[in-house]
């Protein structure tokens, strides 16, 4: 649960804050700041085919630059930012996509990490309880009030 | 003549090492203390024909001798000296040979320093170092060998990738290397121990400081590399979740856990088998980084020198290492006794955390990073993992791990008081809280998350400083007793301090650049001024002007501040004449506050030029985060009772005198 919580703060973060570009050029920026914005929140989530692992808003390449022209002017025809990515996806491939969707050949990149973590955790727990011993199983009684103030002393003492 | 001398070096360093491999283990399994000996000569001679060699194919690359191929490839006579000198590395040749130098540069310290070792363990250590040697040796010899000469020799070289000719990347992969090649160290160690059977709380005190040392010039070597690509690259942003510098970045999440598992081997005697598994795989993605970067097999800005037909060795290499240390790890492991039992909430409870919260960090790193590979060859799919995908998956788990770090020193061994630690802890929580308040109050722009992430940052400063001034009493004590504690406190405490704070001035650098960064794109003419973050600047003009090796496009820009101009600024586009490349060079005026960070583009048509200027708040933050957590790593190597071979302290240090006030 926190967790999820986490990762809602860690996705607000990114998406909410202000683009900034390094590659756009003085032409292509919209007039509609409104528009602008959502232009460079969809430019960083593409990849500059030509490139090597930059985004269309890091690079200088001409196809960089024909690929932020057209993302705007699918924006300014009026498409959701949903229909722009999937507009350019149709005509380039997925491997546009800096942030792969998920689907039956990316669940095992986006469910190991938390998968991981929780079997991580897991298997800590259990090599931890290993190590404090069989703790009720019937033949150890509880420790008398004695014992327990004793077993305090030595746990505390180095 | 002095080329076929490091040649010959080069060779003979093979032979010293094939020696090292096998005598002293040989003697360590028949007990023969003088076949055992055999690695401390053997060991030293190895580095000194290895430095050798390197400083012939040194002195070729000075000498511009173009008669040799790497030479020939990578240098030119045009080129300043330094990066003629930074050539050596700056190919896939000479940065092989760099690698197995500083391996036997640490072979050879633990000959020299290791006196106190147990000489069946140092036997051991030293065998099994040079047997790393060995493989990259043969390697180098067969498949990059820097010393092949040409014939006829040409009249000039190719020259060095221009990107490559700054003064930050010359010293990059030195850093870097030391910091990767530092962990064969504890790779060393943790299969010597696992050879040997046994393993014990002596063992983690002797791999800690080059586990250490290690991770300090790893830090360095990273932020060096970040650093450059902020300046150099022209993007103005620091860190790219490029494959590259992932492969990095993951030993260094990696080492930064078996730093701290190895504190509670030493101090506990627990988590051993986890230890040595993590000193294990420390170190195969150091190799996996080396082969990821030298192979070709990743797309990257970074990766220059690449050839994919010497991928197939090294990758050869790195599954005998892996596999190999692994299976002995399946082998043998079991027969290592269990040691200490600790409550959950403890300072061992606490490290635990730091492990399981590291570890899968760099799962996801190594996940996003290796995925597209192996999905490719596999189905033939071709997909991206950018930092989209880094920011979801490895930002969540940075949050609880940042959070939960000052209560770390503050909880006692075996069983801590996590009240009494958040009670102690007020104070730092109180700041952070004071600063997230003012800058709600003063702050319009941003994300709203943004001030919560700086006081997470304030958190870090003041949880780390609470440390120290709990222990020292401070406000609690008269001050001559404050001024004996603060002396007399053991200098690792103070080195988790620096580093736990350096932690936390980083992560003020990065969420303020990434969260208040402004920019300005747009045409200038000359005369003409743009106003951004309370600066106004003038665009004077350009100017053509010539560098030793390169041609450029100067532009010059006049800063001002309440109508005084204070700073000019000349970020310029240069044309490399050998290498007919472009590169460009940004204009920075750097302050406390903030860089001002101006790129000059493309001439446009009417006379005016593109340039873009960004102001990027607290980004020095982020380096110097870096540099806190070197100082600290060293601070802490400086401690008497890390040193190797130091004699153990039977006496306390008697008090020393109040000073006079």
């Amino acid at each position: 649960m926190c967790r999820f919580f986490f990762l809602i703060l860690a996705v607000i973060l990114i998406v909410s804050g202000p683009r900034v570009s390094i590659a756009v050029e003085p032409g292509e920026v919209l007039d509609d700041p409104q528009l602008e914005t959502r232009a460079r929140n969809i430019s960083v989530e593409l990849r500059c085919l030509v490139c090597q692992n930059q985004s269309i808003d890091d690079s200088n390449a001409p196809l960089a630059k024909d690929l932020r022209i057209l993302v705007r002017e699918r924006l300014t025809k009026g498409d959701s930012n949903r229909q722009v990515i999937d507009f350019i996806v149709a005509r380039y491939g997925e491997f546009v996509l800096l942030r792969p969707r998920f689907g039956w050949h990316t669940f095992l990149l986006w469910l190991a990490p938390p998968a991981i973590l929780i079997l991580a955790a897991t298997a800590m727990f259990f090599s931890w309880r290993r190590q404090q011993g069989p703790a009720d199983s019937g033949k150890h009684k509880a420790l008398t009030a004695d014992e327990q103030k004793q077993l305090k002393k030595l746990l505390s003492g180095d | 003549m002095i080329i076929e001398i490091g040649h010959f070096a080069l060779i003979l360093g093979l032979g010293m090492a094939i020696l090292q491999m096998t005598v002293p283990a040989w003697g360590a399994y028949k007990q023969d203390a003088g076949l055992m000996r055999i690695a401390l000569p053997a060991a030293q001679l190895q580095f000194v024909l290895l430095l050798v060699s390197f400083l012939a194919l040194t002195h070729a690359f000075v000498t511009s001798d173009f008669s040799v191929q790497t030479v020939w490839q990578n240098s030119h006579s045009a080129k300043p000296l330094i990066y003629k000198i930074s050539g050596v590395w700056g190919n896939h040749e000479g940065s092989m040979l760099l690698w197995v130098l500083i391996l036997a540069l640490f072979g050879a310290s633990v000959a020299v320093f290791g006196g106190n070792l147990p000489d069946q363990l140092r036997a051991n250590v030293l065998a099994v170092q040079a047997s790393i040697g060995v493989a990259f040796l043969l390697f180098i010899i067969a498949a990059s060998n820097p010393f092949i000469r040409t014939f006829p020799a040409p009249f000039d070289g190719n020259g060095l990738n221009p990107i490559l000719q700054d003064p930050a990347l010359a010293f990059h992969p030195p850093f870097l290397y030391t910091g990767y090649v530092g962990f064969s160290m504890a790779f060393s160690f943790a299969v010597a121990a696992l050879i040997d059977g046994r393993i014990d709380a002596a063992w983690a005190r002797w791999v800690r400081p080059w586990t250490l040392a290690a991770w300090m010039f790893l830090t360095l070597g990273v932020a060096m590399g970040s650093w450059w690509a902020y300046y150099e690259l022209g993007w103005g942003g620091w860190w790219f979740w490029d494959p590259v510098e992932n492969a990095s970045f993951m030993p260094w999440l990696a080492g930064t856990a078996l730093l701290h598992s190895a504190l509670v081997m030493e101090k506990r005697d627990a988590l051993k088998v986890w230890t040595i598994l993590l000193a294990i795989l420390t170190f195969s993605l150091s190799l996996m980084g080396t082969f990821l970067v030298r192979s070709g097999v990743l797309t990257s800005v970074h990766a220059f020198a690449v050839d994919p037909s010497r991928g197939i060795f090294i990758l050869v290499i790195m599954l005998i290492f892996i596999g190999g240390s692994l299976a002995l790890f399946a082998w043998r492991a079991p027969l290592l006794k269990k040691g200490g039992i600790f409550a959950p909430i403890s300072r061992e409870g606490s490290l635990v955390l730091n492990n399981l919260l590291l570890t899968t960090a760099c799962a996801a790193v190594l996940i996003g990073t290796l995925y597209p590979l192996v999905l490719e060859s596999i189905t033939g799919a071709k997909i991206s993992v950018g930092a989209p995908y880094f920011n979801a998956t490895f930002g969540p788990l940075m949050v609880p791990l940042l959070l939960a770090i000052p209560f770390g020193p503050f909880l006692a061994w075996k069983r801590g008081d996590i009240l009494g630690a958040t009670q102690r802890l007020l104070f730092a929580a109180a700041c952070a809280l004071l600063v997230i308040v003012f800058i709600f109050a003063t702050q319009s722009r941003g994300p709203w998350l943004a001030p919560f992430g700086i006081g997470l940052g304030i958190w870090l400063v003041f949880g780390a400083i609470s440390e120290v001034a709990f222990r020292v009493k401070m406000f609690r004590a008269p001050w001559e007793e404050v001024f004996r504690r603060l002396w007399n406190l053991p200098r690792a405490a103070y080195g988790s301090m620096f580093a736990h704070a350096g932690v936390g001035v980083m992560v003020i650098g990065i969420v303020a650049t990434s969260a208040w960064q402004s920019e300005k794109i747009l045409a200038m003419k000359p005369g003409q001024t743009v106003a951004i973050a309370g600066y106004e600047v003038v665009f004077e003009g350009v100017a053509p002007s010539a560098g030793p090796n390169y041609q450029e496009t100067v532009g010059k820009f006049s800063v001002r501040s309440g109508g005084v101009a204070f700073m000019q600024l000349f970020p310029s586009k240069r044309r490399y004449t050998v290498e007919k490349q472009v590169t460009t060079e940004a204009g920075i005026y750097a302050s406390w506050a903030g860089d001002l960070y101006v790129v000059l583009g493309d001439a446009l048509e009417d006379g005016a030029m593109s340039v873009r200027l960004y102001f990027n708040p607290f980004v020095r933050c982020i380096w110097f985060g870096t540099i806190i957590m070197f100082v600290g790593g060293f601070i802490s190597l400086s401690d008497r009772r890390l040193r190797v071979g130091a004699p153990r302290k039977t006496k306390t240090q008697p008090p020393l005198p109040a000073p006079a006030e």
